[in-house]
């Protein structure tokens, strides 16, 4: 009975509100509601480095017994560590923390960069901010210190990058 | 509690599919033909996609306006092409789950079609790997959020070195070069899509890759017209200085971004590997024991090559006949077979016509043989005595349910699959005392095992072998075309069946049925 129904005017009628309705589903949820990551009063600042810490401990010279067991080739007169810092980030805003973390090396050996990616949002308007970051474990405070007063428009965005090659902590 | 929750759900799904039905007509109701219109909108998509990779501008600065520039103008083909890429996209999203809803609740995920099910539950992550990676190609403000939530969410992993999210740090950080990676995104999973959905129905015959014609002009004609009316417009430049305001989002491709920031990445993550786990786990979950599969008797084998045109699922193979020089015979693979017993209906052995004391054919189903079929429709008829007018019904046991039809003039048969029916019963149940005949099956497209019904109209209607002769007469015959749930549509064709006998002149004599043994 079905398929002779396919072919009135009724079920004409009833496939095209059919094929309608779907398309309404699709151009609605393909648009609607619209979405809104952060609110309209906040700006985000984005604290993020990829860096290579200095090693854990300084080179020794080796001791002779140490030469003797190796292949003339490869008597390196120093032996250094190849184990690289943690590197600490800590972030104050206002006078109160408001990021703190340690991003350990990559590698198995521990002698490769870490890195560190966090979003903090805050409310727009001017803040002071403090930025600290220690690559050497090795130093008892922190190597790289920034202060700043920064202004930020709602959904203004403020990286903070640390590259010791350019210019230590950077805020752009 | 989980099975009742399924079978409630599919009774209710399977009203909706009626309710369609009675708009559609069973043949082209969109809900019987997910897989294939699946197929459609990702040829949509690849004959759209490749004129917009064609207009693309790889590069920052140019991406967002070779794309925006194509809706510019009203109605323009470009324009129009971009929309209904976005659109076939979101249809194929919205399509593929109910697909994958339908097939779950069908319980279609154990035994033979395990493998269709493991090979197309990795197709779900290509399905929105692909999707996801087109916003970030045209580098609005939409595409800018996508990229890097993405890479957000991705670095919550221990896979890159680096975080992903160091490349969207302003605008430095992003390079033609990542241009190329959002391309190999967007065209490098879906050629893995289209290896992954050939794998996905390798072991289907004759797999419906496109929908009937209507129904794919049907699905043409309603996305052209959305891209039409509502055309997809760029929204403003990416700016990696700023977080984007109010987007206007796409939901139906784009829902695990905000998922992500109203929960947590690791909750996501963990959601999405639980889901994963799930799916791959379901096919090893305990179920019914199968049923006994299809075997093959060689000496009544003749090697016709009827079972292996008809199987569904590609179980029946042709090898060399170890009893008959130069002659093939059928193979079942058991991993393959599904039980269903179309190939019994196929085989020219399984007429009940033959003068054997016991009819066996050159391939049966041990569970429910063919010459037991005999036996228990010569027993049936018998059964009725002398009431005029007696009717015999053949049923599907996945189909509606017959055996509520039997009465004082009413012997009814439940068939693994009416696909089963070798056609000659219907006459040797003419001729052995019925007045009429009822073929109950699923309707087109709602066949348990895919072609049972279409299989059978065929052979009523002598279009295929081994067909009904046409000696028969039609009016004795009636079929009904109903679904587990739609008895009454069975009903409602047995009365009219009814009817008919008795309105009609006196049934001109029919050879009876010779004594067997």
């Amino acid at each position: 009975m079905a398929e002779r129904l396919s072919s009135t005017p009724v079920a004409w009628f009833g496939q095209a509100l059919l094929y309608g309705l779907f398309a309404l589903v699709i151009g609605i949820f393909s648009q609607w509601p619209a979405y809104r990551h952060l609110p309209a009063d906040q700006a985000l600042i984005k604290v993020s480095f990829n860096h290579q810490g200095k090693p854990v401990s300084g080179c020794r010279k080796a001791t002779p017994e140490e030469l003797a067991k190796l292949p003339p080739n490869m008597r390196a007169p120093l032996v250094c560590s190849r184990e690289r810092s943690p590197i600490t980030v800590e972030v104050d805003l206002d006078g109160s923390p408001a990021l703190r973390h340690v991003a350990q090396p990559s590698g198995l050996s521990r002698d490769g960069s870490s890195a560190f990616y966090q979003r903090v949002p805050v409310a727009a308007g001017t803040h002071s901010l403090v930025v600290r970051v220690k690559d050497d474990s090795r130093s008892p405070d922190f190597d790289y210190v920034r202060e700043a007063s920064v202004t930020l428009k709602p959904a203004q965005i403020l990286v903070i990058d640390f590259n010791p090659t350019k210019g230590g902590i950077t805020l752009q | 509690m989980l099975h009742t929750t399924r079978l409630h759900t599919l009774a209710g799904y399977k009203q909706l599919e009626r309710g369609v039905d009675a708009v559609f007509g069973s043949a082209l109701n969109p809900l019987r033909h997910l897989g294939a219109l699946g197929f459609l909108l990702f040829w949509f998509l690849a004959v759209s996609g490749i004129y917009l990779y064609a207009m693309l501008d790889t590069s920052v600065e140019g991406a967002y306006t070779s794309v925006a520039d194509l809706s510019r103008t009203p109605w323009h083909p470009g324009g129009v092409l971009r929309s209904l890429h976005r659109y076939a996209a979101d249809a194929f999203i919205v399509v593929m789950l109910l697909h994958l809803l339908r097939e779950v609740l069908e319980g279609h995920y154990q035994g033979f079609r395990r493998f269709s099910w493991l090979t197309g539950v990795p197709l779900l992550l290509l399905a929105f790997t692909s999707a996801i990676g087109g916003f970030w190609l045209n580098w609005d403000r939409l595409g800018q959020f996508s990229a890097l939530a993405t890479a957000e969410w991705l670095d919550r992993l221990p896979l890159f070195a680096s975080p992903l999210t160091r490349n969207f740090l302003n605008v430095a950080s992003v390079s033609d070069r990542l241009f190329s990676l959002f391309v190999f995104v967007h065209l490098g999973v879906p050629l893995l899509l289209v290896f992954g959905l050939w794998f996905h129905i390798q072991r289907i015959a004759r797999a419906a890759v496109f929908p009937p014609r209507t129904l794919a002009l049907g699905a043409a004609a309603t996305l052209l017209a959305l891209a039409l009316l509502a055309p997809v417009l760029s929204q403003a430049p990416a700016d990696l200085a700023t977080v984007p305001g109010a987007l206007a989002y796409d939901w139906l491709l784009l829902f695990v971004h905000p998922l992500v920031y109203a929960t947590s990445a690791d909750f996501v993550w963990a959601l999405l590997a639980a889901a994963l786990l799930v799916l791959f786990a379901m096919p090893f979950l305990p179920h019914t024991a199968a049923v006994p599969v299809a075997v093959v008797d060689p000496a009544n084998c003749n090697g016709c090559r009827r079972c292996f045109d008809d199987c569904p699922y590609e179980a029946v193979t042709m090898v060399p006949h170890p009893q008959r020089r130069l002659r093939q015979m059928a193979q079942v693979n058991a991993d393959l077979c599904a039980s269903c017993g179309i190939c019994v209906g196929a085989c020219p052995s399984s007429t009940p016509f033959r003068s054997v004391a016991e009819l066996v054919t050159g391939i049966d189903m041990p569970s429910a043989p063919i010459g037991a079929l005999r036996q228990q429709l010569t027993q049936g008829l018998a059964g009725l005595g002398d009431v005029p007018g007696k009717i015999v019904v053949f049923g599907c046991a996945c189909g509606a349910d017959v055996t509520r039809l039997a009465g004082a003039d009413v012997a009814t048969f439940s068939l693994m699959c009416t696909g089963q029916l070798p056609p000659s019963f219907v006459e040797y149940a003419l001729r052995d005392g019925a007045a009429g005949v009822l073929v109950s099956a699923c309707p087109e497209g709602g066949c348990e095992f895919r072609l049972g019904q279409r299989w059978t109209a065929q052979r009523l209607q002598g279009t295929r072998e081994p067909h009904l002769r046409a000696s028969v007469p039609q009016d004795r015959l009636a079929v009904a075309w109903a679904d587990a749930g739609d008895e009454s549509a069975v009903r409602a064709a047995l009365n009219t069946l009814r009817q008919q006998i008795s309105a009609a002149p006196a049934a001109p004599p029919i050879r009876p049925v010779p004594a067997h043994g």
